[in-house]
């Protein structure tokens, strides 16, 4: 029995090491676009070079032809220095051995607020936002989605739940778009809130009131998620709970005549834990990843906005950094839940998935 | 036939289904004006065009039907052209001698706004060998008073004269005025102001300063020394308000691109959900047929793909090839052909593979092909049209995304375009709502539409959701 399981633990740690790996090999490829971003880090080596030795006036007595080899020979030096005399993929392999051991290296063109180059202190220095902001909204998001599914669920074809049913289509459109709208009516019209940022400028020098001010910043792209997702959210939990209480063994709860909360706790939220489970721990995982738009939107400076920052600067590493962090810390929940699963399981203890 | 009757009848007993397709019948029917209309050529060259194009349009001007709801009346444009014959201009070239013309140049027009315009610019056309004529331009208010303008010689050929930026005449103007009334204007006042307010004590304040209506009349006498003359001039009064949708900080008419950003959005949301739910399905049921090694590759890409970051995959791959939209297109199915969904049609079909329908098949000997694009494919193709519809509104949000954050199509006029201008102009800081507001609505009821059809599918095609 054990074996078993043990194998089946083994095999899946395997494989989601395995996607880790090609997911990073394929993000450092499309990161570096195939090596083009090479080609900008050489165009500007070169540059650099030329310049420093052509304004370099204990060189002023060489003619053009030993000044042009100076250059190239100092050149070839540094891109040896660098390691760029090898090929692409050659580099690419070591760039995924870096990657994968999280010795993420230096930024190419990004440098964290304190002056940092290093991938590490940029991306730390942006997560805490990031999880404050869209943590707190996904948590949120769920607690508000479960207990009114549950509530909704229970009060089948009432008004609220036919509103909530009416209202799911506002969900079509996404978190920073309502977000638009927030800044329009709060920002601008009311004057009431602010229009994006973190927390005010200057920041206040006591704790409570900067508390007090990120707060308020918080408020609007916090808000904008809720009116987005919050319809969805119900409407989907709601129907998945639907679905459950016309079990046969709810029924025959029902029958025997079951308190409500019982049924409701040991009969439909128990069997219904796994996938909500999973799913909230893949959303609070996500939620570390930020949101591009939003964070653009609403000029918060998280993960999201580095993430955008990054892809439009073509700066490679700190992109691998965000990817290979994400990805670890996926494959480690997936794992866990699988684990997990596999334990309590029995059809897939006995191998069967 | 009647099944397909049979179906509407079940469809429209929701009535959102009912507004949905509607809605977007009414979207299609727009995209089809559109593009018979203005080719998207011709629309693409305007909204390219710069603003020498689109000169004689105001700048930020809101739309037109917002006279319909305020009492206050915003100013349309006017414009007079001495080469367009119309009441209130007139053209003279009088030969005073071989050797001297005079010209004599007016325009006349009746202004009965309560807000002033936003500029005043004048255009000239003038033709000369030698000599470029001397002009003098004058300015007439309704009380009759007559104000030089501006002395100038104008250039050959075209040349202008951007009165309302004429700071030395606004400096000039102010003292004048202020002389008059005996008090001093304390606030930066601009020219058009100065030009067309009633010249009482309510001009000192401004929140109290009033237009001043009856007819204005703009007149320039010019004289050139020679026979062979010839000048055309063209004035804009540059109004607050302009056609059905208002312009931009080009001064280009937004309407070109709410227009074409409805076949653009419409297209691109229903290609894209369409192919990707299809390809999707496709391959989760040769994972879920074929099995074995074909099916744990399938599902080890996918799992790959769900570790990638979709958008900042294709924000990189958009900035680096900066390509057109239907490109785009392409790369974003290419990017979500191995979502996660694909794992969803895989269980889906793993279980339809146990039917004894296909069981039968196999029996009878039919190739793996026939199998899959005759008996799994149809049997789970219902099921998914409401995800279709329903998704549709995702890429139309995700094109939209692209352009706001700048990296769309830079030709295509599209919604999220005007949204990225708006943004980057500070139109929520400068409370010009109606820019931000015209796409978005346009946005909010395109993918109000597909969801509410989307869902009420959802639960004609998923019985399981009916019962309940």
């Amino acid at each position: 029995m054990i074996p078993k399981l043990a194998i089946y633990v083994v095999k899946r740690g395997i494989i989601l090491l395995l996607t880790v790996v090609i997911a990073t090999y394929m993000t450092i490829i499309v990161a570096n676009m195939g090596g083009y971003v090479d080609e900008i880090i050489k165009s500007d080596l070169y540059l650099s070079i030329s310049q420093n030795i052509r304004q370099n006036p204990a060189y002023k007595a060489l003619n053009e032809t030993q000044i042009r080899w100076l250059i190239n020979a100092t050149y070839t030096n540094e891109l040896k220095k660098i390691g760029f005399d090898k090929p692409f993929i050659y580099r690419s392999v070591l760039y995924l051995r870096d990657a994968l051991t999280l010795s993420l290296g230096r930024a190419l063109f990004i440098s964290s607020d304190s002056g940092s180059k290093s991938v590490r202190i940029i991306i730390l220095e942006r997560l805490p936002n990031t999880i404050l902001l869209f943590t707190t909204t996904q948590l949120l998001l769920f607690f508000i989605g479960l207990f009114a599914g549950l509530f909704l669920a229970r009060r089948y074809g009432s008004l609220l739940d036919r509103l909530s049913v009416l209202f799911a289509p506002l969900s079509s459109m996404p978190g920073w778009f309502y977000g638009i709208f927030l800044i329009l009516l709060f920002a601008s019209f009311l004057r009431l809130l602010p229009y994006g940022g973190m927390v005010d400028v200057p920041p206040p020098t006591d704790k409570f009131s900067y508390a007090l001010s990120v707060l308020k910043h918080m408020i609007l792209p916090v808000m904008s998620w809720l009116v987005a997702y919050v319809p969805i959210n119900v409407y989907v939990r709601r129907t998945f709970f639907l679905m459950f209480s016309s079990e046969d063994y709810v029924e025959l709860a029902k029958a025997k005549g079951l308190p409500e909360s019982l049924i409701q706790r040991k009969y439909i939220l128990r069997p219904t834990l796994p996938p909500i489970i999973t799913d909230f721990s893949l959303t609070l995982i996500g939620s570390w990843m930020g949101a591009i738009i939003t964070e653009t939107i609403f000029n918060w400076p998280g993960i999201g906005s580095l993430f955008y920052m990054a892809s439009v600067m073509f700066d490679s590493p700190v992109l691998v950094g965000l990817v290979v962090i994400y990805a670890y810390l996926l494959a480690l929940t997936v794992f866990a839940l699988e684990f997990i699963y596999a334990i309590l399981d029995p059809r897939i203890r006995a191998g069967g998935m | 036939m009647s099944s397909i009757k049979q179906f509407f009848r079940t469809l429209f007993i929701y009535r959102s289904a009912l507004i949905g397709l509607m809605i977007i019948l009414i979207l299609v029917g727009l995209s089809i004006y559109t593009m018979f209309t203005i080719p998207y050529d011709e629309a693409t060259k305007l909204w390219r065009a710069g603003e020498r194009y689109w000169l004689d349009n105001p700048r930020n001007a809101m739309p037109s039907w917002v006279n319909l709801f305020s009492t206050k009346k915003m100013p349309e444009t006017i414009v007079l052209d001495s080469r367009k014959p119309q009441p209130g201009v007139s053209k003279a070239l009088i030969p005073v001698s071989d050797r001297i013309t005079r010209i004599k140049v007016e325009f006349s027009f009746n202004y009965e706004y309560d807000d002033f315009p936003s500029e005043l610019n004048l255009f000239f056309n003038s033709s000369f060998n030698t000599s470029p004529p001397q002009l003098t331009i004058h300015w007439v208010k309704p009380n009759g008073e007559d104000i030089v303008l501006k002395s100038l010689l104008v250039a050959k050929g075209e040349d202008r004269y951007y009165i309302s930026n004429d700071e030395k005449l606004a400096r000039e103007l102010k003292n004048a005025i202020s002389k008059k009334i005996n008090g001093t204007i304390e606030y930066d006042i601009p020219l058009t102001t100065l030009l067309f307010a009633s010249e009482d004590s309510s001009i000192l304040n401004p929140s109290t300063v009033k237009v001043m209506k009856g007819t204005y009349r703009l007149w320039i006498d010019g004289i050139a020394f020679e026979a062979s003359v010839n000048l055309d001039a063209k004035l804009v009064v540059y109004g607050k308000v302009y056609g059905w949708a208002g312009t931009d900080h080009l001064r280009r008419d937004l309407g070109i691109a709410l227009l074409w950003g409805t076949p653009i959005a419409l297209s691109f949301g229903v290609i894209a959900s369409i192919s990707i739910a299809m390809i999707q399905m496709f391959i989760g049921a040769v994972s879920a047929w074929f099995g074995g090694k074909v099916d744990s590759l399938m599902q080890r890409i996918t799992e790959v793909f769900m570790v990638l970051p979709f958008l900042p995959i294709l924000i990189m791959i958009s900035t680096f090839y900066k390509f057109n939209i239907w490109v785009l297109l392409i790369v974003v199915i290419a990017l979500s052909v191995f979502g996660g969904s694909v794992k969803n049609y895989r269980a889906m079909f793993l279980q339809i593979k146990e039917f004894p329908y296909i069981e039968a098949a196999r029996a009878y000997g039919s190739s793996n092909l026939r199998i899959l694009t005759h008996y799994l494919i149809p049997k789970v193709l219902p099921t998914i049209i409401p995800s279709i519809v329903l998704s549709v509104a995702d890429f139309v949000f995700l094109e939209a995304a692209l352009a706001i954050l700048g990296l769309g199509d830079p030709l295509a006029p599209t919604w999220g375009k005007i949204i990225n201008d708006a943004y980057s102009n500070g139109a929520l800081y400068k409370g010009l709502y109606y820019w931000v507001l015209e796409p978005s609505i346009m946005l909010a009821v395109t993918s109000l539409s597909f969801a509410m059809l989307g869902f009420a599918l959802d639960k004609i095609f998923n019985p399981k959701l009916r019962e309940i």
